[in-house]
């Protein structure tokens, strides 16, 4: 039982928590990056959350095998090579995607939350916990981005998923959108709107 | 064994880049030919975009309809031997003008009108920007226009990819009293020296506007005189 308890924290305790982005501060920049719209961020997220499960796998399963003094290059290289299957199968499978995230998908190898993750917890753990653990930071990660995107994308373009979600009739009269919204510095506010609230809700994370 | 020994590193090393690097291979060469189907597909549906043409599902079917003939000239309106479709225009941009192969699409309209697609190519703000012009039958009246950008600011430089900007273009000669003038992009207000035909530029967006000025006039000059001979 004690095992299953564990196993659930290390999935769920990332989503809000010991949430990634918002509590642990890790991988803002690609949250500055692909988050003016909602579709690259939701394949942003995904990606992320294939390479840092199967990386975490990977590295709990050779995790005994790895010298120590050239740890952080395999941990490296096992990242590296995950993120460029992900872009060959973006670009094989999902090309209009792949060119409007451009090189923010190779950046995935700087996100520090892979780094933090595989380094904290696979090169500790066995692989099914290691493997939670990827996911549940995964989707933390994604949910913020997600949300992060979906107020970018409906204040910045009007739209949501390129759908038209505010009707010409406001731009008739006089609405028009946040070009602000678009650049980056927005993706700051809003993740530290974010944060805010979440920090409000969870009065324990207050310093 | 001991781990740590540095025989067990070295080897550890070795045997890690060999499996790694024969899975990517592996991986690149299974999935190489469906990306270099997206990316010519990619490439003809900015060709017809150029052409206010929207292809839906399959862009390859649609290319073939449209683009009848595609050849390549030199910058004394000759034909050369090549397939248009391969040739990269940012590698021949970098050439003197007289020794470039300039590639021609031509495309059939509904209507039965032909227009001449010109594949230009130039630098931006932050990176390159490219596109595509249809020109009517006279050799010298824009049709239609299409631009891309790698990496130009959004909501300023980025809205070059924007039919709002790319359609000023329509109608615009590109030839006054017989000589090749281009079409400018100057600030609003403003005219060019020469009489040339010119466009307003993106407030904001001056450097990837003048860009866009300056990709024209280099790119599409070396055709003036592909384009005269169609004027006959």
């Amino acid at each position: 039982m004690a095992e299953k308890v564990t196993n659930k924290t290390v999935l769920f305790n990332p989503f809000s928590k010991n949430n990634p982005v918002v509590v642990q501060i890790l991988g803002i920049c690609s949250v500055l990056a692909v988050t003016a719209q909602l579709e690259p961020a939701m394949v942003m997220g995904l990606s992320v959350i294939a390479v840092l499960a199967f990386s975490n796998v990977i590295i709990s399963l050779i995790r005994n095998t790895i010298p120590t003094s050239i740890r952080i290059i395999v941990q490296l290289v096992v990242v590296a090579s995950l993120v460029i299957i992900v872009s060959e199968l973006l670009k094989a499978f999902a090309y209009d995607v792949s060119v409007q995230l451009s090189v923010f998908i190779g950046l995935i190898i700087t996100n520090c939350i892979l780094m933090g993750r595989l380094e904290a917890f696979a090169m500790a753990n066995r692989p099914w916990p290691a493997f939670l653990d990827g996911v549940g930071n995964g989707v933390g990660y994604t949910i913020i981005l997600v949300i992060v995107a979906f107020f970018r994308e409906l204040l910045g373009s009007g739209t949501l998923l390129g759908y038209r979600i505010i009707p010409q009739s406001f731009y008739d009269a006089g609405y028009s959108d946040n070009g602000l919204m678009i650049l980056p510095p927005m993706a700051l506010i809003v993740v530290a709107c974010i944060i805010w609230v979440h920090r409000s809700i969870n009065k324990d994370l207050q310093d | 064994m001991n781990k740590q020994s540095n025989s067990y590193t070295v080897i550890y090393i070795i045997v890690m880049v060999i499996v790694v690097g024969a899975a990517l291979a592996f991986v690149s060469m299974s999935l190489s030919e469906r990306q270099t189907d997206n990316i010519n597909a990619d490439k003809m549906r900015q060709i017809l975009a150029s052409a206010h043409i929207t292809p839906d599902t399959d862009i390859k079917a649609d290319y073939n309809r449209y683009i009848t003939d595609s050849f390549v000239v030199n910058a004394a309106g000759e034909r050369i031997d090549g397939v248009a479709f391969d040739i990269k225009v940012a590698e021949q941009v970098k050439l003197p003008a007289d020794s470039r192969a300039l590639p021609v699409f031509v495309a059939t309209m509904d209507d039965k009108t032909t227009k001449y697609i010109l594949p230009v190519y130039g630098a931006g703000l932050w990176g390159p920007i490219w596109g595509y012009v249809a020109i009517n039958d006279d050799g010298s009246t824009i049709y239609g226009a299409y631009f891309a950008h790698e990496s130009e600011t959004p909501g300023l430089g980025a809205e070059i990819a924007k039919p709002a900007f790319s359609d000023k273009f329509i109608g615009k000669q590109l030839f006054k009293n017989g000589i090749f003038r281009s079409v400018a992009v100057v600030k609003a207000g403003q005219k060019p020296a020469d009489d040339a035909d010119y466009i307003d530029g993106k407030s904001g967006g001056t450097i990837t506007s003048k860009g866009v000025g300056a990709m024209l006039y280099d790119c599409l000059q070396p055709y003036a005189p592909f384009l005269q001979t169609l004027k006959k």
